[in-house]
């Protein structure tokens, strides 16, 4: 269970997020999406402790991320947007040091290890460098390592982001089956059809608020994800903008 | 304690997968023995001219510490001051700019303990280096009649002086994300602390003067070269090094502040 609460950032005099709140219950996948810069990243990296919130908290199981900061990381297993290997390291030694990291007993390390291989489809990498591995791989090896400590809470920044069509739905669905039981998944994407396929809610954010959050089941019959996606932002743009008229065409130029 | 080992033990393993670790120490050794072999032969030198010169009080003078293994030290100590840098450059740098500093920081694990485990590692890859250099003097046991135990204060003196400089180089580095900065950084810090005393005037007792020789690096380390362990020495070498890892352990916390 992940409960974001009023969570607001600021770099400098820019406003990244503002005031954003959801909440992502247990046993289901949260997509999380919006447009390029609308403070996806920065919400993930905050839910996940690397970066503070200026103003608001996220509490992960009943623990606050900042009050109980060790404690509410051990449940957390992340995937950052870029997979966070050391180049010079290989596959199976990278991943033996993050399950020691995270706190997985040493005697089951090694049964944690094979897991994470064969869940991740590595079985026949496990010795190759890190640094020599193509993105599809790179990007197995990050989900290998975020979920090597079987987390309650995981929390995946773009999984899918430069994998081809066949990796895509790999890793699609390997995302599905990881929901099973009591885990949490958050998963951020651009990709639209990835919400609708795997996510069970959606919170859409645009320009650091929140435009949308809403279980899949419960969006209006008939309307894809898209057009709910372009009404939720372009809804706010005209509440930003207040008398600016932009077609639903203008933003999807500029998303190109 | 067991996070910081675990941390260490990949660092260290880094360092000899990256072919850094042995350029370090191949100049380290190439540099020492080519000091080492011009120091003896000077020592030889001297030796002949005065026994030819039947001068004996000269002559009973002249020793293997104070003509080989002094300024052995002392040159070594200076060849630190490049190398420490390039060693500890990537520490904290590297892992920010290739994105798993986010690994380290949003795992279980507190922030002393991923310093500690940085320090450890370092400190174990100079202690390593230094021990090979240890081949200098027991060359002079085998063939003259050295005092053993002022070499051991001196090459005491080396370590540790070795220690703060790493702990030097993990605050600059834990600054940046650039590796070049942090070397630099470092560089110009270690370099400082050698030449800090110079404006303090000799045999001047103004409060600036006295603190300025008492910041001064060489002072420090060439009591130790002589052969005297006091604790003044070693209280010095281990403050700097506690603040230095004091302040790269609130460096890398300052990412976690509001």
């Amino acid at each position: 269970m992940i409960e974001v609460r009023h969570l607001t950032k600021v770099y400098g005099n820019f406003v990244a997020v503002r005031d954003v709140s959801f909440n992502a219950e247990r046993g289901s996948i949260l997509g999380f999406l919006g447009p390029n810069g609308a403070g996806k990243t920065t919400t993930m990296r905050i839910i996940t402790g690397f970066m503070p919130a200026s103003a608001g908290t996220v509490v992960i199981d009943d623990l606050d991320i900042f009050e109980n900061s060790l404690e509410a990381r051990r449940r957390i297993g992340y995937l950052p947007e870029n997979p966070p290997l050391y180049s010079d390291m290989r596959v199976d030694a990278y991943l033996r040091f993050v399950a020691r990291l995270r706190g997985v007993p040493r005697s089951n390390i090694e049964n944690a290890l094979e897991h994470a291989l064969h869940v991740c489809g590595l079985e026949d990498m496990a010795h190759r460098i890190c640094g020599q591995l193509s993105k599809g791989y790179r990007q197995r090896v990050g989900l290998a390592q975020a979920l090597i400590h079987d987390p309650p809470v995981l929390v995946l920044d773009e999984p899918t982001i430069g994998l081809d069509p066949r990796q895509i739905h790999e890793i699609r669905g390997l995302i599905k089956t990881m929901a099973t039981g009591q885990r949490t998944v958050v998963l951020s994407t651009h990709i639209l059809p990835e919400v609708s396929q795997i996510c069970d809610k959606v919170v859409i954010i645009n320009e650091g608020r929140v435009a949308l959050e809403q279980k899949i089941s419960d969006l209006p019959a008939g309307t894809s994800l898209e057009e709910v996606f372009l009404s939720a932002i372009t809804k706010e743009h005209h509440e930003l903008e207040g008398s600016r008229e932009e077609t639903l065409e203008e933003v999807g130029a500029g998303r190109a | 304690m067991r996070n910081s080992i675990t941390i260490a033990g990949k660092e260290l393993a880094g360092y000899f997968v990256q072919p850094v670790a042995y350029v370090v120490m191949t100049v380290f050794l190439l540099l020492g023995g080519f000091f080492f072999f011009s120091l003896l032969q000077r020592f030889s030198m001297l030796v002949q001219t005065y026994a030819a010169m039947q001068n004996p009080q000269v002559l009973q003078r002249i020793n293997l510490n104070q003509i080989v293994i002094e300024p052995l030290l002392h040159n070594l100590s200076i060849v630190l001051v490049i190398l420490v840098p390039a060693i500890t450059m990537r520490s904290f740098a590297e892992e920010k700019r290739a994105g798993t500093y986010e690994l380290l920081l949003t795992a279980p694990v507190r922030t002393g303990e991923i310093v500690a485990g940085k320090f450890i590692a370092a400190s174990a890859f100079m202690l390593i280096m230094i021990a090979l250099a240890g081949i200098f003097p027991l060359i002079l046991v085998a063939f003259g009649n050295p005092e053993v135990a002022v070499m051991l204060s001196g090459y005491i003196g080396l370590a540790i002086l070795s220690i703060a400089f790493i702990s030097i180089g993990l605050f600059t580095s834990s600054l940046t994300q650039n590796q070049i900065i942090a070397a630099i950084t470092c560089f110009g810090v270690l370099l400082m602390l050698y030449v800090i005393s110079w404006p303090a005037q000799e045999g001047s007792s103004s409060v600036l003067s006295e603190l300025l020789r008492y910041l001064s690096l060489p002072d420090h380390f060439s009591q130790m070269v002589t052969g005297i362990i006091d604790t003044k020495d070693i209280v010095y070498f281990l403050s700097l090094i506690f603040v230095a890892l004091f302040l790269t352990q609130r460096s890398v916390e300052s990412a976690r502040w509001r």
